[in-house]
């Protein structure tokens, strides 16, 4: 240190300036935004409940199952995802197709959020497309372990997100939940 | 007689509430300024719903203290079961009664001329005001001793003492700076040296253009005071009794409102500097070229004004000038980063302590050559 860092005034003085400098400009921009310039900001903060920053159309968010044309679950419970998923959160259990052509859907398809990790291992493994993570919904807790088992109906009924990620179906509420 | 003690009373009120008010919202200050200087927004969700409207009012998060002091007061109120019940209960109230009462004696305004009653606008008129502040300040870090002592935690016991040896360096430098303005205005009482500092500073060279502010005549002594009245306020940079990210503190077992208490005398203690400095460094309640009986410019234009005009010109002055050094130090809290508990010994014993003196005879000498004092 030379001896004006070490008389340390010099270098308070200029972080406070650095700091002053801050507080006098973005009041200045609180103030004109208060008096209608509403380009003018202040803050860096996104008000998170009620604002939210663009989510990226490539975020993997909370799983929803495809739907085919009749409603039914694209799904032919071919199992790949409850084999490949890591945190081993799926539960499948298979029953016949009214349609005689398609040969299998699953009568039960539970994901635990609680275990899943998003790692989208079962989006890249499923044959039919039928299961996919860009519904932009991240805001599922629950006070119990067992609110966080999301069913087949729950799953089916999810709209895909926008195009900067805002959720369209509103956050789903599990059947098992009790609290 | 009655009329005597409702001014009396009237006057401890002005600062009483000053002082609580000032130390509420500076709760708020201090959450928005610190947000404002780092491009966020700050607290502003706490609201009151009136309740046939349904309006959430927020008022800029004004209502957070108000939050904050109903959390605390339903806390819970915890006691270490090996802790001196009477000295730890005590403690806070030790550290906020001392930090209220320090401002007794700094003028707030010169004199209220009420029909034939003359009032000064002081709490308490002592001709040796100055030792008087200082003597308060002092005390006040017994409540912090208190608290370290009384909880029969190491951290807290710690914290005590770095208080104590924070406080006896910081106050040797105080008192060693505040005695440069007490040669230059020549007396003790806070109220002769708001008033000394109204005079014109060389008025053979400058005319009748500068008034002869302490922070004119005393720049050293005013940035050693400063330093050491922040180092007094025990928050960071010179939070060693507090130390958030080592020892937790002297109040480490406190909870609810004395824990409260003790951030509150914090915040009080920040007042009684601003205060203390604005009365002695930036003029106390002198405005620029205001005599008693109006403005008197320099370049000799005269406005006269009704005494009681002038009276709240004067006031509005003070609380105006004491606004800003809180400003300021909020400033220096939220921008410096905190010194070690070493580094701060070394700043007050080798770095304030011989400057005052160097002030000291500085002044003396130059009060020599001037010929007396202003």
């Amino acid at each position: 240190m030379n001896l004006g860092q070490r008389f340390y005034l010099r270098e308070v003085v200029a972080g406070v300036a650095l700091t002053a400098g801050h507080f006098f400009r973005n009041m200045g921009k609180h103030i004109a935004h208060a008096l209608g310039r509403k380009d003018a900001r202040g803050a860096v903060t996104i008000q998170y409940p009620e604002e939210r920053r663009p989510y990226s159309p490539r975020l993997r968010t909370l799983h929803r199952l495809v739907r085919r044309e009749d409603g039914s679950p694209r799904c032919v419970a071919c199992m790949m995802c409850e084999t490949v998923c890591p945190a081993r959160c799926i539960y499948i259990v298979a029953t016949e197709h009214p349609n005689p052509e398609i040969e299998k859907m699953p009568e039960r398809f539970d994901i635990d959020l609680g275990k899943c990790v998003f790692c989208g291992y079962c989006v890249e493994a499923c044959p039919e497309d039928a299961i996919r993570m860009d519904t932009g919904i991240l805001e599922f807790s629950s006070y119990s372990r067992l609110g966080m088992i999301y069913t087949k109906e729950t799953l089916l009924a999810l709209e895909p997100a926008t195009a900067d990620g805002k959720p369209t179906s509103p956050v789903p509420i599990p059947a098992t939940r009790t609290v | 007689m009655i009329a005597d003690l409702g001014i009396v009373f009237g006057r401890v009120l002005f600062v009483m509430m000053f002082m609580l008010n000032l130390g509420g919202i500076l709760t708020w200050v201090e959450r928005k300024q610190s947000a404002i200087m780092q491009d966020r927004i700050g607290a502003n969700r706490a609201s009151i719903r009136i309740p046939l409207i349904g309006v959430r009012l927020r008022i800029l998060g004004l209502l957070h203290p108000l939050a904050d002091a109903i959390k605390m007061l339903t806390k819970e109120d915890f006691m270490p079961a090996r802790a001196d019940r009477f000295l730890f209960s005590l403690a806070p109230f030790v550290s906020v009664f001392f930090a209220l009462t320090a401002f007794a004696s700094i003028p707030f305004g010169d004199t209220l001329r009420v029909g034939d009653r003359v009032i000064p606008l002081q709490a308490v008129t002592l001709n040796v005001g100055v030792l008087y502040v200082f003597a308060m300040l002092s005390l006040g870090v017994y409540g912090v001793m208190m608290a370290g002592w009384a909880s029969a935690n190491n951290f807290a016991l710690l914290g005590g003492q770095r208080a104590a040896a924070l406080m006896i360096s910081a106050e040797i430098a105080i008192g060693a700076s505040i005695m440069g303005v007490v040669m230059v205005y020549g007396s003790l009482d806070l109220q002769d040296i708001v008033r000394g500092q109204g005079h014109p500073l060389f008025p053979q060279i400058f005319g009748e253009w500068i008034p002869a502010w302490g922070i004119v005549t005393q720049p050293l002594a005013f940035l050693l005071f400063l330093t050491a009245g922040i180092a007094a306020t025990k928050r960071i940079p010179f939070d060693m009794p507090e130390g958030e990210s080592e020892i937790i503190g002297y109040f480490v077992e406190y909870s609810g409102m004395k824990f409260g208490m003790f951030a509150m005398a914090d915040f009080l203690e920040t007042v009684v500097i601003a205060g203390m400095t604005t009365a002695l460094f930036l003029g106390g309640w002198q405005v620029p070229y205001l005599q008693p009986d109006g403005f008197h410019f320099p370049w000799g234009a005269v406005a006269t004004l009704p005494q009681v005009l002038v009276a709240l010109l004067q006031v509005g002055a003070f609380v105006v000038k004491v606004c800003v050094m809180i400003f300021v130090m909020m400033l220096v809290r939220w921008t410096l980063p905190r010194f070690r508990y070493d580094q701060a010994m070394r700043l007050g014993w080798l770095g304030l302590f011989p400057l005052s003196i160097l002030n000291i005879v500085l002044t003396g000498i130059a009060l020599l050559l001037a010929g007396g004092p202003a």
